[in-house]
C-alpha cells in the first residue's frame, strides 16, 4: 500500500460530506417516520384530516400510514383506550420493530380525558412509553402536525449509534406505569 | 289506539296490570308469564320490534331488580313498555326473549354484563362490553362510579407494565355542567373543588 494518505482527499473523492453517524441516522429517521394510526375514537377523524390534502402530513415526510405494526415505527394513539383495548394496544406496540415512538393524541389517550370511568385506561402511558402528548378534545390537525414535528426534533436528539449497540429486549421504562401507587 | 290496546291486553291477560308512566303506555308482567305474553304481543297485537332491553336497580327495595322491555309496533306506530320484577334479589333472573326477538340477544347480554341479570334460555349469555373475567356489574347501585381495582384482563401485559384497572381519579368530581349560560361558563367542573388527586378530601 504505497498511498499512506488515508484522510479525505477532495481530488479523488468528490461530493462527500463528513458528519457524525448519529446525525446522519437521525436525519434519515426523522424524515421518514412511518406512523401506525391506532384510531380508537373521534381523534382518528382529525388524524385522517391531518393526512388529507388540506393539512397534508406528507409535507413533513410522515405520510406513509401503515396499518401493520411490522411496517411502522410511530404509533399514534388517537382516541379513548378502554381497559379491554389496552391489551391490544400493548400487543401492537410490542409487534413494532425498534426504533419506535408513541404519540398520545388527545385528552383520552393522554389521561383518560373526560372518561373518569371504571372502563377507561387513565392515560395510555400506563401501558406504553409515550414520547409526545397532544392536548385537545379532539386536537386540531395542526396540533397533531406540531406534535409530529416535536417528535422529529426528539428523534434528532437521540443517541442513535449508542442505541444500536444496546440491547433492546428489555422494555423501555414506562413513564406512567404504577404512578398511582 | 294505545288505550284500546291497553284495554284489550288487560282484558285478555288477567296477570298484567297497568303501570304508571309519563310517556308510553306501560304494563307490569310477572316473570313467569313474560314469554307467553310477548308472543301474544308480537303475533296478535303487532308489536313486531323489540327496541330496548334494560333493567332498573332499586337499591335497597325488594324486589331489587326490574327488567324493562320497550316494544314498537311498526304498523300501528306505537310504543309499549313492559316491566318485569325479578323475584330473586341476590341472583336476579328473567326468561330470555331471544326465541321471539333476535334483537334480544345482544340487549340481554348487555343487561347481564352491566346489571347482572341472568336471562334463562339465552344461547350465549356472556359479557358483551366488559371483559369476560371482570368480577362486577358496573351499573348496579352498589358499584362506585370510579370503579374498583382489579387486575388487567391480560396477564402478560399486566406483568410487563405493572398496570392494573384502577378506580378513576375523580379530582373532586363527578363533573357536571351548569347547563345554563354561555359556553365559556358551562364547562363541566367538579361540584366540590375542595379536593383533588393531590390534595386529600377534607374531613367533615
Amino acid at each position: 500500500m504505497h498511498n499512506k494518505n488515508v484522510a479525505y482527499d477532495s481530488k479523488v473523492e468528490g461530493e462527500i460530506i463528513v458528519t457524525q453517524a448519529d446525525a446522519v441516522i437521525n436525519w434519515i429517521r426523522k424524515h421518514s417516520v412511518w406512523p401506525m394510526p391506532m384510531g380508537l375514537a373521534c381523534c382518528a377523524i382529525e388524524l385522517m384530516a391531518a393526512g388529507a390534502s388540506r393539512f397534508d402530513i406528507s409535507r413533513f415526510g410522515m405520510e406513509v400510514m401503515r396499518f401493520s405494526p411490522r411496517q411502522a415505527d410511530c404509533m399514534i394513539v388517537a382516541g379513548t383506550v378502554t381497559y379491554k383495548m389496552a391489551e391490544v394496544v400493548r400487543r401492537i406496540y410490542d409487534q413494532m420493530a425498534e426504533p419506535k415512538w408513541v404519540v398520545a393524541m388527545g385528552a383520552c389517550a393522554s389521561t383518560g380525558g373526560m372518561y373518569r370511568s371504571y372502563a377507561t385506561l387513565q392515560g395510555v402511558d400506563r401501558i406504553v412509553p409515550v414520547d409526545v402528548y397532544v392536548s385537545g378534545c379532539p386536537p386540531r390537525p395542526e396540533a397533531l402536525l406540531d406534535a409530529m414535528i416535536k417528535l422529529q426534533d426528539k428523534i434528532g436528539r437521540e443517541s442513535a449509534v449508542k442505541n444500536l449497540t444496546t440491547k433492546t429486549t428489555t422494555p423501555r421504562e414506562l413513564v406512567g406505569a404504577g404512578r398511582e401507587s | 289506539m294505545a288505550e284500546s290496546d291497553l284495554a284489550q291486553l288487560t282484558e285478555r291477560f288477567d296477570f298484567i296490570s297497568e303501570r304508571k308512566s309519563s310517556d308510553h303506555p306501560a304494563l307490569n308482567c310477572p316473570a313467569g308469564m313474560l314469554v307467553d305474553f310477548c308472543r301474544a304481543l308480537r303475533d296478535d297485537f303487532g308489536y313486531d320490534m323489540l327496541v330496548d332491553v334494560t333493567a332498573i336497580d332499586w337499591d335497597v327495595q325488594s324486589p331489587r331488580f326490574t327488567g324493562i322491555y320497550h316494544f314498537l309496533s311498526t304498523t300501528k306506530h306505537l310504543y309499549l313498555r313492559i316491566a318485569v320484577d325479578c323475584t330473586d334479589d341476590l341472583k336476579p333472573s328473567l326468561p330470555s326473549l331471544t326465541e321471539l326477538y333476535a334483537a334480544a340477544n345482544w340487549h340481554e347480554r348487555e343487561t347481564f354484563d352491566l346489571m347482572g341479570i341472568h336471562y334463562e334460555g339465552h344461547p350465549n349469555l356472556t359479557r358483551i362490553l366488559m371483559w369476560d373475567s371482570y368480577p362486577y356489574h358496573p351499573l348496579r347501585k352498589d358499584f362506585p362510579l370510579a370503579g374498583i381495582e382489579v387486575p388487567l384482563p391480560a396477564d402478560d401485559v399486566a406483568e410487563v407494565t405493572k398496570a392494573t384497572v384502577i378506580p378513576a381519579p375523580m379530582m373532586g368530581g363527578p363533573f357536571v355542567s351548569s347547563g345554563d349560560g354561555p359556553m365559556s361558563q358551562t364547562e363541566p367542573s367538579a361540584r366540590d373543588e375542595s379536593w383533588t388527586e393531590k390534595k386529600e378530601k377534607p374531613a367533615k
